[in-house]
């Protein structure tokens, strides 16, 4: 539990922008605490890199506790890195070893393209939730006082456990095929599990599917490792759930 | 008058802001489409407004620095929002939510805005579960609330530690449909440097795209400004790593005043500062003080001993602990507000009684083992256990903190590696948000005509203090239910002014004005880089105008923040080019706007001879420690005027508080 320091060798991604080549680099870095997070020893490499007049390296990230979504990094072969549950960001580095090499690469996926070193573009994300991923109600203030639909808790809840999803990408990195269905589930699972989502459940989901194939994510094949990566343990029953709610939408017409 | 008309409707409190509406300027459908409005953040203010804006019709262009609007800050609150609601049957109304505003605040608030926020507040609550935003609930199927510090209602909204994100999820969802209807144009990895001014009037600004590094014109009609707090002037905070004052600081030196720039928020509780290398600091909801008792150590000798290490705080006996909230204000406990319990925990810290082994042994501890208990208690007898082994009672109880806290203790454990369940946070206050911002009317409309400014990033309705879980509430108050009325009145005058042309003189000045500085910080050439001269700002912040303040401090963190100015633009080193993705370049930007106005804070909190919120001048406090406002002399909004670069040649301007509807008091939790 007590703090120490390490050194650790790092293999990062480096690419000069979405047009060049890229190419690993190999950095060495001292004096490392073990209280620093994943993205603080990266800020400290940074900071080494600048001292020696380098270009330090780009990488995503933002809120710095786990929630805005921001940040990425395939950490060793893993969405996140080693820890479970976890955000790159909440990933400490008391998970290392004195003397490791760890490797760090960017989100790979055709719909996430490199914008520079481990930055990538998830804007087809974006998209996605444009093509649905909302209740169609006006901003007036004016609809129905917030109780008058009772909400069965246990509907609430599951549908809080979906709407979790932080919008990273780790599914998609994490997948053989690159597909976004855990992402996209999870939204069409919160909507459709409520009864303000359940008016458009049927365009919905038929919106979001056909737009994230044409944003050139895979399919789905079960392999699950989605889930296991996800660091807000988005459940797999989501996919499941769309799957339901695709079909039921595909082999009906519209009333 | 003075150059602030804050254009206050008159009229009974309860109902200005009806007739004001009602008699506010209309701007036909069919003219919409012909005006441009720009909004600047997608956070709650900024989303919420974008999204109405574009449902109205407006043409409207978003920006976001980040690469998604959803990841704006806003999505990091945890504990929830307030909303006047009073479906728990406590007592509570509009007016109480007003007056406990108002007092939380210190009166240093307007009452006329605090209060159209409070009626406001139930129909957020009502808008957003239209949009599927999934609240907690109770057993029967309604909604659920909890109690936040500085009230004795359950007046407060959640989604488990995740209400910001649930109520973020759910404005960007608006925007999102807007966006894909084309009503609303996003520009994600933008950055606004600067606003352009036409005959006086705001008509637009200059971005750079963060990933070509292209400088942008944009034109618009109004300009809405929703680009948050400025807590990152302390290097050390609760905000996200990009948070910055940029937008709020380049309208300021074009024209808008800024208000009360001393009064920040230093919340309570969060993890304690662990190293040198640290790059933020992670905010534990005040929700945790439901259930939560914060102590130190009675006698000095145990603390020392934790620190050490040699003494586990669960082997300190119930007799040997302070309580010091629950002991010096019995009325509320440990749910006092933000300020009072971060004043209280670091009395005790300079006191000795710290407990966390970091430089300054500043941390106190968060102890959640009572709850656990009586409510493993509760949950054993409503399982009709009557007579539950203290094992099962303790199992029972972890089982009820986790479902209401798991996320936040999962981080807490992911962070410091103690599991909380077992052993009481560590705990310490850290810079979370701030009262102060641009200066803005009733109408939300800066000193410059047509650039408005939401959330938190104007100053208007917290006062020197802001209660929990009123952050939330205010920005969607803005966004959704506010600037659609106010910003369509200025625009009614707008619908024959025709598209706003780019290639005017005055957006070749504003570009050039970006690009000078641009050019400045790659050519500087220095030897150090920006984060060296960013803490080293943020710890003259902290010690000089953090928790507490005097004169002597202030006029030092002054002359100290102009020599760092100083030496930061001539011996900064910023890598890369301007025509590509390059971090360090937007971080020079934002610390150089980040040392001016930390200059401004000092010199804001020296003229405020009177601690009040927020602001604690150590010189004025009575005899039990407690702040001593000086309501005669300082009953106003301090608003500065921009005189040009050197700082110290701002000057003030006043706009007196009134309260006509609220009896103003000493503010007393105990």
């Amino acid at each position: 539990m007590a703090s120490k320091n390490i050194n650790i060798n790092l293999k990062i991604w480096r690419q000069k922008n979405a047009n060049a080549k890229g190419n690993m680099e190999t950095y060495k870095l001292d004096n490392v605490s073990t209280d620093s997070s994943f993205l603080e020893m990266l800020d400290q490499l940074n900071e080494q890199l600048i001292n020696e007049r380098k270009e330090p390296i780009a990488f995503d990230h933002d809120c710095r506790e786990g929630i805005c979504g921001m940040c990425s990094l395939y950490i060793n072969g893993e969405a996140h890195g080693p820890d479970r549950a976890v955000t790159t960001c909440q990933l400490h580095m008391r998970k290392f070893k004195d003397g490791e090499t760890i490797y760090v690469e960017p989100w790979r996926a055709k719909a996430f393209p490199v914008i520079k070193d481990l930055v990538v573009d998830r804007s087809a994300f974006d998209r996605i939730q444009q093509a649905g991923g909302f209740v169609s109600v006006n901003t007036s203030g004016r609809t129905m006082d917030a109780n008058a639909i009772p909400i069965p808790k246990h509907d609430a809840d599951k549908a809080f456990e979906a709407a979790a999803c932080i919008g990273c990408g780790a599914c998609v990195a994490s997948c053989v095929n690159a597909s976004a269905m855990l992402f996209v589930s999870a939204k069409v699972s919160q909507l459709a599990l409520l009864p303000q989502g359940k008016v458009e459940a049927r365009d919905r989901v038929l919106n979001m599917v056909r737009t994230m194939d044409e944003e050139g994510f895979g399919n789905c094949t079960n392999t699950g490792a989605c889930a296991v990566e996800c660091p807000k343990e988005i459940s797999l029953d989501n996919i499941a759930r769309m799957n339901r709610e695709f079909l039921k939408a595909a082999i009906t017409s519209e009333a | 008058m003075s150059i602030l008309d804050s254009k206050i409707p008159e009229g009974h409190i309860s109902k200005k802001w009806t007739d004001y509406k009602d008699h506010l300027k209309l701007v036909a459908p069919n003219n919409r489409p012909k005006i441009d409005v720009i909004v600047v953040g997608t956070g709650l203010a900024g989303s919420s407004a974008a999204a109405s804006l574009g449902e109205m019709g407006y043409n409207v262009k978003a920006f976001c620095f980040q690469d998604s609007p959803r990841r704006a800050h806003s999505i990091a609150a945890q504990g929830g929002i307030n909303a006047a609601k009073n479906y728990q049957n406590d007592g509570d109304s509009i007016f109480r939510l007003f007056y406990d505003t108002i007092k939380g605040g210190d009166y240093r608030a307007r009452e006329a805005n605090v209060h159209r926020l409070a009626e406001v507040s139930g129909n957020i609550i009502d808008q957003c579960v239209a949009q599927g935003v999934p609240f907690a609930r109770e057993y029967g199927g309604l909604l659920d609330n909890r109690s936040f510090g500085g009230t004795q209602v359950q007046r407060t909204f959640y989604a488990a530690g995740q209400t910001g994100q649930q109520l973020l999820l759910g404005a960007y969802s608006a925007l999102s449909r807007q966006i894909g209807l084309g009503r609303v144009k996003m520009y994600n990895r933008h950055e606004m440097l600067d606003i352009v001014k036409v005959d006086g009037k705001a008509r637009g600004i200059i971005a750079r795209n963060l990933v070509t590094g292209e400088i942008e014109r944009h034109s618009a009609h109004a300009v809405i400004i929703a680009s948050g707090g400025y807590g990152n002037v302390y290097f050390l905070s609760t905000n996200a790593m990009g948070s910055n004052v940029t937008a709020a600081w380049k309208i300021h030196k074009q024209g808008a005043l800024f208000a009360n720039p001393c009064f920040v928020q230093i919340h309570p509780t969060c993890i304690p500062v662990h190293g040198t290398n640290q790059a933020k600091l992670t905010l534990m909801s005040e929700s945790l003080r439901n259930s939560g008792r914060i102590w130190v150590p009675k006698k000095k000798e145990d603390a020392e001993a934790i620190r050490a290490g040699k003494l586990k705080p669960t082997a300190i006996a119930e007799d040997d602990r302070d309580y010091f909230l629950e002991r010096r204000y019995p009325a509320f406990g440990n749910l006092v507000p933000r300020d009072v319990a971060s004043r209280a925990a670091k009395e005790r810290c300079d006191a000795g009684y710290g407990i966390e082994a970091n430089d300054t042994n500043e941390g106190v501890y968060l102890d959640f083992s009572s709850e656990i208990k009586s409510k493993g208690r509760q949950a054993a007898f409503a399982a009709g256990n009557h007579n539950p082994s203290e094992e099962e009672i303790i199992s029972l109880g972890k089982k009820w903190v986790e479902s209401k806290y798991g996320n936040l203790f999962q981080m807490y454990e992911k962070i410091t590696d103690e599991n909380p369940y077992e052993t009481p946070m560590k705990i310490y206050p850290a810079v979370h948000y701030t009262m102060g911002g641009v200066w803005v009317d009733y109408n939300l409309q800066s000193t410059i005509p047509g650039c408005f400014v939401a959330g938190e990033a104007n100053f208007s309705d917290h006062g020197a203090n802001r209660l929990g879980a009123s952050a939330l509430m205010q920005g969607l108050a803005d966004g959704y239910f506010v600037l659609p009325y106010t910003v369509s009145d200025y625009l009614a005058n707008e619908i024959r002014t025709g598209a706003i042309p780019t290639n005017t003189p005055e957006f070749d000045e504003a570009e050039q004005r970006v690009n000078d500085q641009i050019n400045k910080f790659l050519n500087t050439n220095g030897t150090k880089s920006v984060d060296y001269y960013h803490k080293k700002l943020g710890l003259i912040m902290w010690n000089k105008v953090g928790m507490g303040r005097n004169e002597q401090g202030l006029k030092e963190a002054i002359a100290e923040i102009a020599q760092l100015k100083e030496e930061f633009h001539q011996n900064v080193y910023v890598p890369g080019a301007s025509n590509e993705m390059n971090p360090q370049l937007e971080k020079a930007m934002r610390v150089a706007d980040f040392i001016e106005l930390g200059q401004l804070m000092a010199i804001d909190a020296l003229q405020r001879k009177e601690s009040c919120g927020g602001h604690f001048r150590e010189e004025y406090q009575d005899a039990e420690g407690e702040t001593l406002r000086d309501d005669e002399n300082f009953k106003f909004v301090g608003a500065w005027e921009y005189k040009g670069d050197d700082i110290n040649n701002e000057e003030l301007h006043k706009e007196a508080l009134n309260y006509e509807f609220i009896k103003i008091a000493a503010r007393n939790y105990k």
